[in-house]
Parts: structure tokens; sequence; C-alpha cells
């Protein structure tokens, strides 16, 4: 049944090829004027919630009461983002919301690599294919089926906190990215592992200097998600851990939803805040987020 | 489940598990250490809640303390439960208008950025940037939109349904709905576009071309067709990830007005306060077989499509 997802394609074509194609195709003919100004209008959807955000987040709370998203600040401030620091405590927030992500990019990493390994080079053993298609079945799994008991197993074990919720992320990673680990193993030549056998290193050795290194780009994809993924998730932090001095920066948003609801600049600073990191990563990563989007779907 | 090792003719797969062919060669020990943490994790955090709660849905569990089983009742009662059937209404109703609504926009806009533009690749920078974005954090800045500056634009233009907070009328409130999950949606429905047309030969079109044909011709009768199978990816993963809605409503509308907006996750996590833990179980056991049939139903649909 998951007969696409073992497809592989070679692991260089990804990101490279794409790109030289996508930027290639009828260089040599007359632009096309009319559909380059139709999407630079399109384009304005894309910005205008982001661009309120910025304007937004400069003003005096005086401007920011008046209504107009859009109009300048004038004068420029930053007395929101000064008392959005305070009120939400961002320091802790931040690192909070860095420790669980880092964890589960890491944890993601590490374990969908170690498991695709295993898999892809014992897949004519039982055990080891139906493991796959075993942590292939949580992709179909929605987090809110599973909540209420997973809620209540953090709880009794004492993981309702930030390493509970990295644990989750983890978990519900982990199936995706043993996916794209597992096709990207299967499309490596494996004389090299056997040449290094053959010279007396173990398994582990093979995986470690030459498996893991070769694998780099697919550990990017996979490191790119997760970090999306556990940076932006509001549901599962918010219902997983109990302590709300505990909580990560998307969850802490909500406090501008209930008090101090004029400061607008306040608010929008605060946003701005939670929602830089994800987009500075997103600029210097960009075509390893893309390529990941195209191979999860596409197998 | 597949027995056999998936086999596409014209694929290393064929090739791949030849040097394991001989079943006597003893697993080192090291492939097991590599792949028994992950098993035994993804069991205890994925697994065990999963039986655990389906467990309990066929109980009369509040959550704690002491409990009997009852049986099917939890069921029986979930399907002339107006607050469930209403949830289910809503959710599904949203999630077919947003799938329609993001594949149509995502189709046009990977058109448009793979046809010959300029500034191509800054421009399909922006249009994936939404998807980097935290869902409940740009539901905050729409909802404040939504809020302030529609109205605003609507008593300026003078239409009378929207100069007043769309977020307030419980007939349209899941239109903001929509138009933010659109929002979010839409870049990864368009790479997967872009993926399918760059896939296709570049001569087909040339061919057209000297044949006469316009540009909308072009796209009706090649690009359409060919990107098919695309479509009905991205329409069944669509679909799947919009009946989970939760973040973007609980930064809209929080289910309002009254409970307009309330989508089946909402009424799931109602669960651990409302006391009715083991009906929302069951709610959540029904929910998974909608997951499991829409899982198959992607699996059958996209059957030998990766073979563009």
């Amino acid at each position: 049944m998951t007969q696409q997802t073992l497809v592989t394609t070679a692991p260089a074509q990804v990101p490279v090829r794409r790109r030289r194609r996508f930027a290639g195709r009828g260089r040599d003919e007359h632009p096309n004027w009319p559909g380059t100004v139709a999407l630079l209008v399109c384009s304005l959807a894309v910005f205008a919630p982001l661009y309120a955000t910025l304007t937004m987040a400069f003003k005096t709370t005086q401007q920011s009461v008046d209504g107009r998203v859009f109009s300048l600040p004038s004068p420029i401030s930053i007395d929101g983002f000064v008392e959005a620091w305070k009120l939400t405590d961002f320091p802790r927030g931040f690192g909070i919301s860095v420790f669980v992500t880092a964890v589960t990019v890491f944890g993601t990493v590490v374990l969908a690599s170690f498991a695709a390994y295993a898999i892809a080079r014992n897949w004519d053993r039982p055990f080891f294919r139906g493991a796959f298609f075993y942590l292939l079945a949580a992709m179909f799994l929605p987090f809110p089926v599973l909540a209420l008991s997973q809620v209540k197993l953090t709880g009794m074990v004492g993981l309702a906190n930030p390493v509970g919720v990295a644990i989750l992320h983890v978990m519900f990673q982990l199936s995706f990215s043993v996916m794209l680990f597992t096709a990207f193993i299967r499309s490596l030549p494996e004389e090299l592992e056997e040449s290094a056998r053959l010279d007396g290193a173990s398994t582990w050795m093979v995986f470690r200097h030459i498996v893991f290194p070769m694998m780099a780009p697919m550990s990017a994809t996979v490191a790119i998600f997760a970090f999306l993924a556990s940076w932006n998730d509001f549901m599962m932090p918010s219902l997983i851990t109990a302590d709300s001095t505990l909580q990560t920066l998307p969850v802490l948003q909500s406090v501008f939803q209930t008090q101090f609801s004029s400061n607008y600049n306040v608010a929008f600073a605060s946003y701005l805040m939670a929602m830089a990191p994800a987009i500075v990563v997103y600029l210097f990563t960009q075509r390893w987020v893309m390529s990941g989007v195209t191979q999860g779907a596409i197998k | 489940m597949a027995t056999t090792a998936p086999t596409r003719p014209g694929t290393r797969d064929d090739a791949a598990p030849v040097r394991h062919a001989d079943p006597r060669r003893p697993v080192g020990l090291t492939f097991y250490l590599l792949l028994v943490p992950s098993l035994v994790l993804f069991t205890l955090a994925i697994t065990v809640p999963a039986i655990m709660g389906i467990t309990l849905s066929f109980t009369n569990s509040v959550g704690f303390g002491e409990f009997e089983f009852t049986g099917f009742t939890n069921y029986v009662a979930l399907f002339s439960d107006p607050a469930i059937l209403s949830s289910y209404g809503f959710t599904i109703g949203f999630a077919l208008v947003t799938v329609l609504l993001v594949n149509v926009i995502a189709f046009l806009l990977a058109v448009g950025l793979t046809s010959k533009i300029r500034a191509k690749i800054a421009l399909r920078t922006v249009f994936v940037l939404p998807m980097v974005i935290s869902g409940i954090i740009i539901a905050y800045v729409f909802n404040f939109l939504f809020s302030n500056s529609v109205p605003q634009l609507g008593q300026a233009i003078g239409i009378e349904p929207l100069s007043q907070s769309l977020l307030a009328d419980p007939d349209l409130a899941w239109t903001t709905i929509v138009v933010v999950t659109a929002w979010q949606a839409i870049p990864s429905a368009l790479l997967i576009y872009v993926a399918g047309i760059l896939s296709i030969p570049g001569e087909v079109y040339e061919a057209a071309a000297m044949d006469g044909a316009s540009a909308g011709r072009r796209l009706r009768s090649i690009t359409l067709p060919l990107v098919s199978g695309y479509v009905v990816i991205n329409m069944v993963i669509g679909f799947k990830n919009f009946l989970n809605a939760y973040d973007i409503i609980v930064g809209l509308t929080n289910g309002g007005p009254g409970t307009a907006t309330r989508s089946v996750a909402m009424t799931i996590f109602s669960g651990f306060t409302g006391g009715d833990y083991a009906y929302q179980m069951a709610n959540a056991t029904i929910f998974f077989l909608i997951a499991v049939v829409l899982a198959v139903t992607q699996l059958r649909l996209t059957r030998g499509k990766a073979a563009f």
C-alpha cells in the first residue's frame, strides 16, 4: 500500500537540479510581463499581514489605537518591544522555545537516521520492514485523536513540561523523517560501505563515518521541518505543559487576547519577535524547505 | 500492507536488495540497537495512548477515578448529539471549501511561477513564506485586521456585510477561517504543483506551440491533464490537514460566535474540562476512523501517480 513512499529520487538531484530547471526554462524568449505584474500584485496578499505586523510593532501606543493598520509609524517607537519583552518574559519564553526546538531537531535527526539506516539495509527482513510501516502509520494519526490520552500519560510520568512536548514533537516528526531518510539511504551505493567492512569497520563505524556524512542534505531537510513544526506549534505545548511559566512563545501570545488588549503595538511587537526566527531560518534554508515539501508528497 | 519490496520498472529499488538475498546472513546487533529506541519510544508515545483512548471510549470514565464498561453507549449518543454533529458539519464543510480555494489559487500561481516571468526566484520565495509562520500568531494578526481594517474598508467603499466585523457574524465567521487557512496552506500545494509542471517535458509545449495552440489552450489541454495526479495528491493531503483545524480557529474566533465555528478537534479537547472524557474519546475514535479512511484513499489514489 505504501509503494510510492519508497520510490527513490536520486539524492543530489532534488535541490540543485530542480532549481536550475526552475530558473532556466525559456530564458531566451521574451519575458512574460503581464504574468510578472499579476504575480507581484498577488504577492501583496502575502505581504499585507506581515507589513501590518511590522508597522504596528514600531508605533506608539497612542498611534496604534487609531485602527489605521497600514499607516507608517510616526514617530518610530520601540516601546512596544520593550513592553512585550517584559510582559511575556521574552527571554524565558524564547529559551524554552529554543530548548524544545533544539531537542526536537536533534532527536528527530538522530532517531530517524538511525532507524532508517537499520531499515534500509535490512529491508529483506520482515521485522525491519514491519517496523517501517509501523512507524509510518503515525503520519495518518491526527494529534487530536491522541491528545486526551497523551495529556493524561505525560502527567502521570512527570512529563507535563517542555521535555514531554519535545519528545512528542520528535515522535510526530518520526514518520515523515524516517520515510525521507529510508528512501535516501536506499539510493546510496553500497560499494563504499562494503569495502569499509572488508577493511574491518563495524556497522556503527560505517554509519558514523560513511553513511551519516553522505546523508547531510537529507538531514538538513529533516532538521528544518522538525524546526518549523516544533517552533510554530501551539496545540501540543498548550495542552501538554501544565505550568504556564514554562510555555513556548506561540502559546505565550494568548496573553494579548485577554489583558492589555488596547496596547496593540505591544502585541504586534511580541508577534514579530515570535515569528522572526522562523522567517530568518527560512530565508537561509529555503531550497531544503521547498525540496522537502515536494519529496514528502510525491513519494 | 505490502509484503514484498516495492518494485517499479526503471527505478533502482528493484536492484537494491540483492545483497541481502541470503536469509541465513545474521543481522548484526548494531542494526537492532539503531532501530529499537525509536520503536520503544514510538510505542509509548503513540501506540499506548491510541489503545488507551480507544479502550476508554467504551467506558463512562470522567478522566480519573473508577469507571465501568458501557459498551457502545457513547457511540450511540454521539450520533444524536447536535453539538457533535454540527462540529462535524462545520469541519467537513470548511475543509471542502478551503481545499477547493487553495488548489485553484495554488495551481494558478504555480502556472505563473513556472512561466517566463521576471524575478522568478524572489517571487517564489515570497509565495512560500506563509508556510513558515506560526498558525496561531498569524491568526492573531488577521484577527486584528478582520476586526479593524476590513470593516474600515467596507465602510469606505460601502459594502454593507463587510462594514462590521466578520468575526462577530455567526453566518460569515467561517469565511475568515477559510481565508487564513488558505493563506498558510497555499505554499505547500503550490510547491507540489510547481514540481508537477516542471516534470512535463518542454518538447510537449514546443510541439503544441508549433501547431498553433494558444497559451490558454496549452494550459487546458497539456498542463491540466498532465498534473492531474498532483491535483489528487494536493486535494487529499489538504482535506486531511484541514480536518484537524485548531490553531487558526483558536486565534480567530475561538469557536464562536456561539459555537458556529467549533471544529471537531476543539470539541474533542473539551473532554478535558467538560467531564465527558470517555464520550470525547469515542468522538476521537470516530475521527480517527475518518482519518484512516482518508489515508487509505490517499494511498489508493496516488498509487502509480509518482511515475510522472
